[in-house]
This record gives structure tokens, sequence and C-alpha cells, in this order.
């Protein structure tokens, strides 16, 4: 039992960090039918930029303290990938918005590369370590499940973040013009919604969140590196297709989903296989769950909802 | 220009003619001389110099001729490719033995070239046992395989550490091949296994198989992958409250690896490295007092291993009563001394046999050789 209640911690955990990820995936989904490949490496510049800062207060400024040092240091990180994402958009997706699907899917990854590869040259091949400024040792279990700052603080900021962004779309005036633009670009630009700046702000929306998620990620993990941004990249966009992509909920929905299913599955797949099975399949797992979904539900988990897009 | 050359010529000829009963035999020597192994690969270099120097000084004599030794030593940057370059090279130029290379990845391509010239190689450095698997009847190797490596893992794990053991994989040929040992090794050394978990060389989280791993309750985790993941690996077993013992092989026994680890790593935290820390070698002092006397430098890993490979070859030669490799080749495998890292005997296989794998802990800040 507390085994199961710590797997479903650790599911949770992992699953509001791809939920996260997932967001920004999902946003331009919804309104350019675009799979950005390029936003798990914008959480890898993120973190490493976040990185930099930190290091930079911690000699300048060291009395600070570490909550306003974590505070400035994300901050300047969310400024820099907003900055990027729209330089992204600019650069490389707006000439290519009338192009056929394949052209901006094979740019997506062309900036994928581009940006580990900048990484590369800027903060070196090396793993970084990155500083603990939120401590990683867990408290007084409870229940027998042990929990860390860091990782309560991840659920929390998540949460709030997701909150935050659903408030947005359904309720402010960006958040109905990025619905319409969803809907019909051609329509809503004839509605007078200036639809190159709603998918700017879409990108710099998901960017942010990017750069948050980037944060988090370094300090539950400790490390940062230029190639960092793959894995939970490729995780976020299972989970947004799991949830059905485009759909804000379902994002959602999925990265804890999917958190849930490798940490359960990673546990308990020897037990339920007779030990045919082993951890060694624990991505596999979240696959074929996937591939099951998909068959019963093609626009997965919460897909038909086409509504509420964004 | 030309009476000069002639004259030089002349000369020449008449040096060789008048020490006749002098025959060259070169020795080649692979290693990476450039790039960030550079000082890895000098070591290796020096040793077989400083061994060749102490040879010459004795005088050795085959089959009643006097020996001179030259050493031919090449630049294979630690790199596969350049590997290859780097043999054809040593067999065009008809060197008699190769001691090198360093890097698995570079010792394994070049060892099929060495053997269709049929040269003897000895590696001082390369650990992954297909080096010694692919059946060349002379490729040889004084530093200790993954395969020992795993097996004094596991026997360390199961008899100092703990009964119960639990060993993580990451899926590589590296990690998997140690992990495999390591659970022989557990087992028959009484020890129990606990669980058996698996990652991918790509994975960050390890809560998952570390809370299933915690309710085993294991005495130890052995970790068999490379220290950016041995690093946070040990952080997320302090943050699941797991009080266990942890031990890797030489692929988390860095530096890097107590960084990452940052304030989680302690004195539960242990690793091997295949060989002997230099002052527990039966020669290693005086070896390192001699070795900066001549170089000016510090002995790094290699260099011991590196000078009694080169006595293993000469050994042979002795004993074969010829510098021919066709002929000296098959007395490698019979050789039997004492030299500075042990006693220098192969297996069949070509492996050095009883092959030393130390254990360290970690204590003041790095890790300090045990045992």
């Amino acid at each position: 039992m507390e085994t199961l209640l710590q797997q479903t911690v650790n599911g949770l955990v992992v699953g509001s960090v791809y939920a996260l990820i997932a967001l920004g995936y999902t946003m331009v989904y919804g309104i350019l039918g675009l799979i950005n490949f390029a936003h798990g490496d914008v959480l890898m510049v993120g973190a490493l930029v976040a990185l930099t800062v930190v290091q930079l207060l911690q000699t300048h400024a060291p009395d600070l303290g570490p909550v306003l040092t974590l505070l400035v240091s994300l901050g300047v990180s969310m400024l820099v990938c907003m900055i990027m994402g729209y330089t992204i958009e600019r650069l490389a997706y707006r000439r290519l918005r009338n192009a056929p699907r394949l052209a901006p899917l094979i740019t997506a990854i062309g900036v994928s590369f581009l940006l580990q590869t900048l990484a590369m040259i800027i903060w070196g091949r090396n793993y970084h370590t990155f500083p603990q400024l939120v401590s990683t040792m867990p408290l007084q279990p409870v229940a027998g499940v042990f929990i860390t700052p860091v990782q309560i603080t991840i659920l929390v900021v998540s949460a709030l973040l997701m909150v935050g962004l659903v408030l947005l779309v359904n309720k402010t005036r960006l958040g109905r013009a990025m619905r319409a633009t969803a809907e019909n670009h051609k329509v809503a630009s004839l509605m007078g919604v200036d639809t190159n700046k709603i998918i700017a702000s879409t990108f710099i929306i998901g960017s942010a969140l990017a750069a948050v998620a980037g944060v988090m990620f370094s300090s539950n993990y400790g490390i940062a590196h230029y190639a960092m941004g793959f894995m939970p990249g490729l995780k976020a966009f299972t989970a947004a297709v799991l949830g059905g992509i485009g759909n804000l909920a379902g994002a959602m929905l999925g990265g804890l989903v999917l958190g849930l299913v490798e940490s359960i599955g990673a546990g308990y797949i020897e037990d339920m296989s007779f030990g045919f099975l082993n951890s060694s399949y624990q991505d596999i797992f979240a696959f074929i769950i996937l591939g099951v979904v998909l068959i019963f539900r093609p626009t997965g988990l919460l897909g038909e909802r086409v509504s509420d897009r964004a | 220009m030309k009476p000069t050359l002639i004259a030089l010529a002349v000369l020449a000829f008449g040096a060789s003619a008048a020490q006749a009963q002098e025959v060259v035999v070169k020795i080649g020597v692979a290693a990476p001389l450039t790039g960030t192994q550079a000082h890895l690969g000098k070591d290796i270099e020096n040793g077989v110099r400083l061994a060749v120097e102490d040879a010459q000084a004795k005088g050795v004599v085959v089959a009643g001729k006097k020996v001179k030794f030259e050493i031919q030593a090449e630049d294979d940057q630690a790199d596969p490719r350049t590997a290859t370059t780097v043999a054809q090279r040593l067999a065009d130029s008809n060197a008699k033995g190769v001691i090198g290379h360093l890097n698995s990845g570079a010792s394994i391509p070049a060892s099929r070239i060495y053997n269709e010239a049929g040269i003897p190689q000895i590696s001082p450095a390369s650990t992954n046992p297909k080096l010694t698997q692919q059946n060349f009847k002379a490729t040889f190797r004084t530093i200790a395989n993954d395969v020992q490596q795993g097996t004094a893992i596991g026997k360390y794990a199961s008899t100092k550490l703990g009964k119960r053991v639990a060993i993580v994989d990451d899926r590589t040929a590296y990690g998997q091949g140690l992990a495999d040992e390591v659970e022989k090794a557990v087992k028959a050394n009484g020890g129990q296994l606990s669980g058996r978990e698996f990652t991918s060389d790509k994975a960050t989280d390890f809560l998952a198989i570390l809370t299933r791993i915690k309710a085993q309750k294991p005495d130890v985790i052995v970790f068999s992958g490379m220290d950016t993941q041995a690093g946070p690996m040990l952080k997320q077993i302090k943050q699941l409250g797991l009080d266990v013992k942890f031990i890797t092989g030489d692929g988390g026994c860095t530096g890097e690896m107590i960084k990452l680890a940052g304030d989680a790593i302690s004195a539960n935290a242990y690793c091997t490295q295949p060989g002997l820390p230099l002052d527990k070698m039966p020669g290693g002092k005086t070896f390192n007092e001699r070795f900066k006397k001549r170089f000016n430098a510090d002995v790094q890993v290699y260099a011991p291993y590196a000078y009694d490979a080169t006595f293993a070859l000469l050994e042979a030669m002795k004993a074969a009563g010829s510098v021919e490799p066709a002929k000296y080749a098959p007395f490698i495998g019979k050789v039997n001394f004492p030299g500075v890292i042990g006693n220098v005997s192969f297996d069949a296989k070509g492996d050095i046999k009883e092959g030393a794998v130390s254990v360290y802990q970690f204590k003041g800040g790095k890790w300090d050789a045990i045992n």
C-alpha cells in the first residue's frame, strides 16, 4: 500500500511536469496545426539560462537568499524564452504558414537541432550541476510516503499555472481572440482579430511555460545539459496526443495519466506479467496505453471537444 | 649534396656492417596523444619508453644477437577510424609488436588489422570483454576487463556491503554486460538478489524503479551505468528515504559523479576501477619514483600496465629465441613473471590472470581507495 501511494506521488510529480510542457505543444497545435518539435529545447534553454543567472547571482549578490535568487533567475529565463519563442515563430514558422504541412514540421525539427547546437556551443557538452535552491531532502514521511519540498513546489506551481492558463483562454479578451483564431484564421482576421499577434502571443505563453518547466525539472533532478530537452519533450508530446492534441484540459489530463502509467507501470509490470516483462519496458508500457487509447478514441481522451481548443 | 648523401649511406652501411650482431626491433605504441585524453595516451607511451630503456640498459640478447629497440608512437586521437589508419601504418612500417590502444572503441577495430598483419597487440587500458573474445591469437591486455570488474563488484557488494543486493543497469552494452557479471557473482558468493531493475541511458527520473526496489528492502544497490545518471540516482535514493549502500563500476567512479550527486553522496557510496592504485602495486612505489625522475611527470593510470605489457613482449621474444612475430607470438600466452602491477600471465583468451579491481569509497570529498 505504501509502495502504491509512493508510486502515485512519483507519477503525479512527473506527470505535472509533462502536463506543463504538453500545454505548449497543444496550444500551438490548436491554433496552427503545427507540431512544434523545438518546444522541448525551449525548456532546455530555459533551464540553462536560469543556471547561468543563478551562478551570476550567487557570485555577485550572495545575500539575496535562495528564494529570491530562484525567482529572479526564473524571471530572466522566462523572458529569454519568451523572446526566443517569438523569434522562432517570426523567423522560422510565419513564412511557412500557408506551406504544405510537412514543411513547418521539418522546420521545427531543424529549429530543435539549431537550439541544441547553439546551447552546446554556449554551455558546452558537460552536464552541469543545478544549484539546490529548494531542498531535495525528503520531509517527514506521511503514511510512509516521502515527498520533498521541491516536489511539492512542482505540484503547486504547475496546478497554479494550469488554472491560470485556462482562465486566460476562457475569460480574457486575448483568450477569446485565441479561440477565434483556432477555429478559423481567416474569419477571425475578418472580424478584426490580429491573427499574427495572437499566434505570436501563443508562442510567447507556451515558451514561458516551458521555461518554468525547465527550471523545475532541473531543480528536481539537479542537472542541466544541452540535450536534456529531448526526453521530456517527447514524453510531453505523447501526453498531448494521449489527451487529445489541441485541447488544453486534454494536455493536462494526458500528462498526469502518462506520469502515473509510467510510474505504476515500472513499479508493477513485473508482477502483473508474472515476471515475463520488467522495468526495461517502462517506456513501451506508456506507448501501449497510448496505442490502445488511440485505437478506441482516435482524437485522444478529450479530443472531441473541439470548441475548447486554443 | 649528392656526394654527402652517398658518403652518409656508406657510413651507415659501414656502421651496420660493424654491428652485424645487433637487430633493431620496432615496438609500436598507439594511444591518443592529442585531445582530451592526451595525458593518458602519453602515460602509455612513457610506460613503454621506460620499459625499453630499462631493458636496453641490462642488454637484451635474443638468439645470440643483441636487440636494439625503437619506439614508433602513433596518435589514434581516441577515434575508432583513426585507430585503424594508425594500425595500418604500424603494420606497414614493420612493427614487431604493439602496445595499445587506450579506448576499447579504438582497440577493437584496430585489433583486426594487427591480427591480419600477424602483429601481437597488448592493450594496457581497454576493458571491454569483446577485445579478447574475437579468437585472435595475439590480442592481449594487462588490465582487468569488465567481466572481472563485474565479478569484483558482485563479490564486494554481497560480502562486504550487505546480503540483499538490488541491481539497476542502463541497458547499454557496457551497463548490461557489467550487470550480468555482477548478478552471477552475487549469487556465487551467497548473496541474495532482491531485484533487478532497468532504466535507459537517457533517463533522469528513477523514482519509480527505486520505489519498487525500496519495497524489496535491499542492503545495497548496484548501478551499472555512467556517472551522469549515477549522480541523480543517488540523489533520488536519498529523496525516498532509502537507507542503503550504493556501488557503481568505473562509469560512475569519477569526479563528475560526486559533483552531480551534490549533498546526497556520503560514505555509503562506493565505486570500482579496474587496476590497482599505484601505491598498492607490488612495484608501484619505486616505479613511480623512477618514472617521475625520467619524465618529470606523475604516473596517470596506465604507465605501469604499459610497462609490464612491453616486458611481456620481451619475455616472449626471449623464450621463443626470435623477434619475428610469427615465431614469438605463441609464447606471449605462456609468459609468467613478476611485473610492476603484480604477476603477469594471461589466460587462454588473452586477458590478464587475476586482473586486479580496486574498490573506492567516498571520503573527504573524493573517491578514496580501500582494501
